[in-house]
């Protein structure tokens, strides 16, 4: 009976998921972020050029041609590629990120939504100090000390998220754990980890799904405007906020060159935003 | 306090003034994503001036919709598809927005279920009722404040001028309510649409509120429709009632000739599954409805009502449309047999009939409570430094024997749903003794109790929807239960889920469905099958029934009596329906604000010598039944909150008995009425048993 | 109340000083790398002692700590080694000028987003709530540094209508209010939606609320309702979310100010970082978390006010 109930929850998440189909908002999401996900999958068959290449005669003229669909950027670079291998680096890193976040934040809202107390005050005075910083600061201070590397952009987007993430967690916790199922539970004896993973966190499932949709929208901004800062992945990596970066200063010149990575992370990002917007619509039915 | 005289409603001369409001064949539907919801079919009804009809019937059946349907308010996917809504001979459907506004408040006005969040939570009390006549009459601030003032004390609300600055918040329930009273009546309407105007007020603060709205009913003349699932409510409020079955009236008349004579079989369902303040299991069990309200999109065919009827036949009930046949002038019932079924019988033997009862014989005591106290400390000041300490429950002492059911009755704060939690190992006590199957549990959390002693308690909660985990599955829930308190492996836990699951009457194939899949009473009685999984000595039951409709609730009930004799286990049962204690208790406690009042066997508790709660307490029950006298003890106030209660007697602030100085100053002496039978209050025991019975047949 | 705002205070300061201790330990905890960053890697050990007694980083870590919270007490934030001018001579123009944009589009940005989250959340699912969710959706999805690309290939380089930097500078061929223009465009755009979206929320909830029925029923107009009944309460929630938007918008434009040249707090940060400027840093950062703390501690006051159910409980 257990393993069929592990079957039907799948099933009947799959059934809940396929709801999405009525909300157009959310399928246009859903068409974006699927969009981004195949041409990060199938990067190597879709880049006419190895993204690093330079094409010495393109440096003449940029500007997009049959040669280069979107042009080179200013060391002769395929456009198109760069922007195809781009979408690999944010869909690894980010996902990455949030999944970790996901794991820490998630165990540490639990245990301080659950046993309240000393556990709960201790990871909320850390979690506050660490959100008392703008996002952006605690970036730039994690990154300058410990230097751009795409492992530092994924620690440092763990950093920030996971305190968030926990507050979600916690919050939810707290109000579950009051729920009479909660309390039959105890009193037939189950483990507190009985109680917190299989009573609790399943139960929370519905708005976090939507909040790790919107999350992975705002850490590949975040890792776009690290890119953008210069604090991003070391070059020559393909990386959407670097190539803006860049190509910047020539935009007056050719604008192609900062415009089509900035189309692509603003389409993956609206992407994320919609398909979490579709999904908290139809979690709202029932 | 005040005794109000007992009066019986006489119905009016409803025909004599032409009617303040007339539905005539209106058709009420909700359009959803799955379709046009045809939520009520066909309603007719007319309201003669100052008169009152109450819309009675369970969660669903389409009476808050006529409500909002007369207000024209059903929002953006209601609409009223057929049918006219006169008001004054106008019809409200053919007015314009600006039309409509100006009865909106003026002509028609409305009172709520749930006062305080029908209050704007953001403006003073006083502000609010001003806009009325402001609106409505273009009166001056001054001459608004005036009559905002008048209204609040037609009400009764004590220091008025306070009140008017006041916020929502800073009153209670009751008070609320009257505020809200006092606005609808600001204008002078000449209708008056009332939705469950009591429910979730506590039973005594009930009583005053349906009190005051008989007296300004009185005084203004105004038509009431005054919508209750209690039908109790009803009778102290109306001339008429209307009982609404799945979207359309199936009776209709005047109170007394419906209660005495109904004539649809589903008023007669309704009727025989109230327990009402004079039966007990024992003499007179309570009939359920079988079967669940159709589906609005699976609506039979002819009478609605015809899959539960006992007297239906197929090819009479299903004519469509049926017709509606006249008992009398103003008595109208929706069954083509209502001029066949046999006459309804009420309570097989009158009131006297249930006196003491042979006394149960003291059987060993399961459960022992000795001064028992759960104290919460309330931090104040900067770093919680301050603070005070909160008795929820206070010394108490009850004993709970085996195969019997303690029931332990109070109105919000008393205390027992704390008791529960101390009980159930969920809190601690703070002092004295909780004896289980010859063990002290009190200082043990539940996480730490044996493996005996958990399963010798369990636990049927309050909420249907929160009492099962809505990620698993019902199969899973139950074998999980058996596995963890019982130890059997999986094949075994599976059978023997099988064979819970029909003792609590429910077919085997719930196994693989969620709880979402089930209703209401489906879902408590996977809760109780649960509780039964190890097999348990004693059943704690804390409101179990609270959140059902009444034919559920009945089912519920009877359950619980039919498990108890099966399998002779204790039952706890904590509520604050006398009417459902009364039929199902043995022994009960009295709670008022943390401590026993009253403990006793049942028979001895409902009949004098009373403590002054109890006796407020009964007498403010409303009884569905215009035979029964009850006397009217009105208590004003609210309940004190627990952090300000009096020195002396809890109930001192509100006592309609007061003895005197020392109420306030000296806790009351626990005094013997009878072997096994305690009363804590100061008036002598002589005294005590100088008054009347509160409820008379 | 006050007990509250005390307790508030007091919060403040001890977030503060774990903040600055933080922030201090994530740069001189290990204060060798200073020594080799200043000397080259071809130094000797000797020449790098020699530095570090000379610059007093031999002593304790809390001894040094201690130093410089006192320093900084007492208004001394160190020399910057990017700028070759000690802190206080830059830092304070910076902020002034990120002031003056975090102003304007503030101004810009709660009128509109009130307007918008008002219009929408009053009529849920009506055409125009639907127009203006979507849109918000979209304008804070878009980066800002990819919506300063998208608006400068528009208005700079196609119609020719704007500068495409704003660095202050009033010899320059544009006036200093047209530099305004677009990284003003940007802010709002990127921080509108957000806002938006949760007016929209609350808003949405308060015309569920009964209390909104009840006001319908008593006779009021629909533009009374939302104006006496529901604005008040719609407006509870948001107000602390907009208030923090004061933090985003001092402390959190780097990239803003990046795309556009702008010589401001948030540029001043990303360039001192960038080139291991040290002290410019903390006290750029210590800056910011006040800012954020105390915007955040604003917001929980003017809630309170806002709310009678706190006011008098």
């Amino acid at each position: 009976m257990a393993m069929s109930d592990t079957a039907g929850s799948l099933s009947r998440t799959w059934a809940r998921i396929s709801l999405l189909r009525e909300s157009p908002v959310g399928m246009v999401g859903a068409a974006l972020v699927i969009f981004w996900i195949l041409v990060a999958i199938f990067a190597p068959v879709i880049s006419p050029y190895d993204p690093n290449s330079n094409d010495m005669d393109a440096l003449l003229d940029p500007t997009p041609n049959a040669m280069h669909w979107l042009g080179t950027d200013m060391q002769g670079r395929d456009m198109l590629s760069r922007v195809v291998w781009g979408s690999r680096t944010v869909l690894t890193v980010a996902p990455v990120a949030v999944i970790v976040a996901y794991a820490i934040g998630s165990l540490l809202g639990l245990l301080a939504g659950y046993y309240r107390g000393w556990v709960d005050n201790l990871v909320n005075r850390i979690s506050d100090i660490i959100l008392s910083f703008p996002a952006i600061v605690l970036y730039i201070i994690v990154i300058m000390r410990f230097g751009p590397s795409a492992l530092n952009v994924v620690l440092a987007v763990i950093f920030i998220a996971t305190p968030q993430i926990m507050r979600i967690v916690r919050g939810m916790t707290l109000e579950l754990r009051e729920r009479e199922y909660v309390a039959a539970a105890k009193m037939r004896g189950e483990s507190t980890l009985y109680i917190m993973f299989v009573e609790i966190l399943p139960n929370a499932r519905g708005p976090l799904i939507v909040d790790a949709c919107l999350r992975m929208g705002y850490t590949t901004i975040a890792i776009g405007v690290l890119g953008f800062l210069g604090l991003g992945l070391p070059p020559p990596t393909p990386d959407w906020g670097g190539s803006v970066k860049d190509n910047y200063a020539l935009m007056s010149l050719y604008p192609h060159m900062a415009l089509f990575p900035a189309l692509a992370i603003s389409s993956l990002v609206v992407g994320f935003s919609l398909l979490a917007d579709g999904m908290r619509e139809i979690s709202m039915r029932d | 306090m005040q005794v109000a005289a007992e009066q019986r409603h006489s119905p009016r001369q409803a025909a004599a003034t032409p009617p303040v409001l007339e539905l005539r064949n209106v058709s009420i539907s909700y359009f959803v994503r799955a379709g046009e919801m045809k939520v009520v079919p066909n309603i007719s009804f007319k309201l003669g001036q100052g008169e009152a009809l109450g819309l009675v019937g369970e969660s669903g059946c389409g009476k808050s919709t006529v409500a909002f349907a007369v207000m024209q308010y059903l929002g953006t996917v209601g609409r009223i598809t057929n049918g006219q809504v006169l008001f004054e001979g106008k019809d409200l459907a053919k007015l314009s927005t600006q039309e409509l506004r100006a009865i909106r408040g003026r002509k028609i006005s409305m009172v709520y279920q749930d006062p305080m969040s029908s209050l704007n939570p953001v403006i003073p009390i006083g502000r609010q009722l001003m806009e009325v006549p402001i609106i409505h009459f273009g009166q001056s601030e001054q001459e608004a404040q005036a009559r905002a003032l008048q209204m609040l004390r037609e009400v009764n609300l004590p220091d008025p001028e306070t009140m008017m600055t006041r916020y929502p918040h800073q009153l209670s329930g009751g008070q609320q309510q009257r505020v809200v009273i006092a606005m609808a009546l600001m204008a002078e309407p000449s209708l008056l649409v009332m939705d469950e105007p009591t429910t979730g007020l506590d039973v005594t603060v009930e009583a005053a509120v349906l009190d005051l709205v008989a007296r300004l009913r009185e005084k203004h003349n105004t038509a009431i429709i005054f919508i209750s699932h209690n039908l109790g409510t009803v009778v102290r409020i109306c001339d008429r009632i209307g009982v609404m079955y799945a979207g359309e009236l199936v009776e209709e008349g005047p109170i007394g000739e419906v209660f005495r004579n109904p004539r649809h079989p589903y008023t007669r369902g309704l009727l025989s599954c109230i327990p009402t303040l004079g039966a007990d299991k024992n003499s007179r069990p309570l009939t359920a409805i079988p079967g669940q309200v159709p589906s609005i999109l699976n609506r039979p065919k002819g009478c609605v009502f015809q899959p539960r009827c006992r007297f239906a036949v197929a090819e009479l009930c299903s004519q469509d449309p049926l017709p509606t046949l006249d008992m009398s002038e103003h008595h109208h019932v929706k069954c083509v047999r209502a001029n066949e079924l046999p006459s309804h019988e009420k309570l097989p033997e009158g009131l006297e009939a249930v006196a003491l009862g042979e006394a149960p014989v003291d059987a060993e005591a399961v459960l022992q409570i000795a001064h028992l106290r759960k104290t919460y400390h309330q931090a104040t000041g900067m770093f919680g430094s301050a603070g005070y300490d909160v008795h929820a429950v206070d010394k108490i002492d009850l004993t709970a024997n085996r195969g019997q059911t303690l029931a332990i009755v109070g109105e919000s704060g008393c205390g027992k749903s704390t008791l529960a939690k101390v009980l159930t190992g969920i809190e601690l006590g703070s002092e004295g003794m909780v004896t289980l199957a010859g063990q002290e549990i009190s200082q043990t959390p539940v996480e730490n109790r044996e493996a005996r002693i958990k399963r010798a308690i369990q636990m049927v909660f309050q909420n249907p929807d929160s009492t099962l985990n809505p990620s698993h599955s019902i199969g899973y829930v139950m074998e999980r239960a058996i596995r963890k308190l019982r130890g059997l492996g999986a094949r075994e836990a599976r059978s023997e889920a099988t064979g819970l699951l029909k003792t609590v009457n429910l077919p085997v194939e719930f196994a693989s469905r969620m709880p979402r899949q089930l209703s209401g009473g489906q879902k408590q009685r996977v809760a109780i099958a649960r509780a039964l999984a190890g097999e348990p000595d004693l059943i704690l039951a804390d409101e179990p029934v609270s959140a059902l409709d009444v034919s559920v609730q009945a089912a519920i009930i009877n359950l619980l009596v039919e498990i108890q004799s099966k399998r002779g286990a204790t039952l706890v049962f904590i509520s604050h329906d006398l009417s459902v204690v009364r039929y199902l208790a043995d022994y009960v406690a009295v709670m008022y604000l943390g401590q026993v009042m009253e403990f006793g066997r049942t028979e001895e508790v409902f009949a004098p010598p009373y403590h002054p709660y109890t006796e407020a307490l009964l007498s403010a029950v409303p009884i569905a039944d215009p035979d029964v006298q009850q006397r009217r003890i009105i208590l004003e106030g609210a309940i004190p909150s627990p952090q300000n209660r009096p020195q002396g007697c809890p109930f001192a602030t509100r006592c309609p008995r007061k003895v005197g100085e020392i109420c306030d100053t000296t806790p009351p002496p626990m005094q013997t009425a009878a072997a096994g039978h305690r009363i804590a209050c100061h008036i002598p025991m002589d005294e005590l048993k100088k008054v009347d019975k509160v409820v008379v047949a | 109340m006050l007990a509250f705002f005390l307790k508030r205070l007091v919060s403040l300061i001890f977030t503060m000083l774990a903040v600055s201790a933080l922030v201090f330990a994530a740069f001189e905890f290990t204060p060798g790398q200073v020594a080799t960053k200043v000397l080259g890697p071809f130094s000797t050990q000797d020449q790098r002692d020699r530095l570090m007694e000379q610059l007093g980083l031999n002593r304790p870590v809390y001894e040094r700590y201690l130093e410089w919270v006192w320093n900084v007490l007492h208004g001394d934030l160190g020399y910057s080694t990017l700028y070759k001018v000690p802190v206080n001579d830059i830092i304070w123009d910076r902020l002034g000028n990120t002031l003056m944009l975090a102003a304007i589009a503030f101004a810009v940005m709660v009128p509109l987003s009130i307007l918008f989250g008002i219009s929408a959340g009053m009529r849920e699912g009506s055409k125009l709530d639907r127009t203006i969710s979507v849109a918000s959706i979209v304008t804070t999805s878009v980066p800002e540094f990819a919506s300063g690309v998208f608006l400068a290939s528009i208005f700079v380089i196609g119609l020719g209508l704007l500068p495409g930097t704003a660095p202050l500078d009033p010899n320059a061929e544009w006036p200093i209010a047209a530099q305004l223009v677009l990284p003003v465009a940007v802010i709002v755009l990127y921080d509108l939606g957000y806002v938006v979206r949760m007016v929209r929320a609350s808003m949405v909830e308060v015309m569920t609320r009964p209390y909104i029925r009840t006001a319908v029923l008593k006779g009021l107009s629909f533009r009374d309702v939302i104006l006496k009944h529901a604005l008040r309460n719609a407006m509870i929630a948001p107000f602390t979310v907009i208030l923090l938007q004061i933090n985003y918008m001092i402390t959190g434009v780097v990239v803003v100010e990046a795309v556009f040249a702008y010589p401001g707090f948030g540029r001043m940060l990303l360039d001192s970082a960038l080139s291991q400027d040290v002290a410019t840093v903390e006290a750029a950062s210590l800056f910011a978390v006040l800012v954020s703390v105390g915007t955040q501690i604003a917001g929980d006051l003017g809630y309170m006010m806002l709310n009678p159910r706190i006011r008098f409980s």
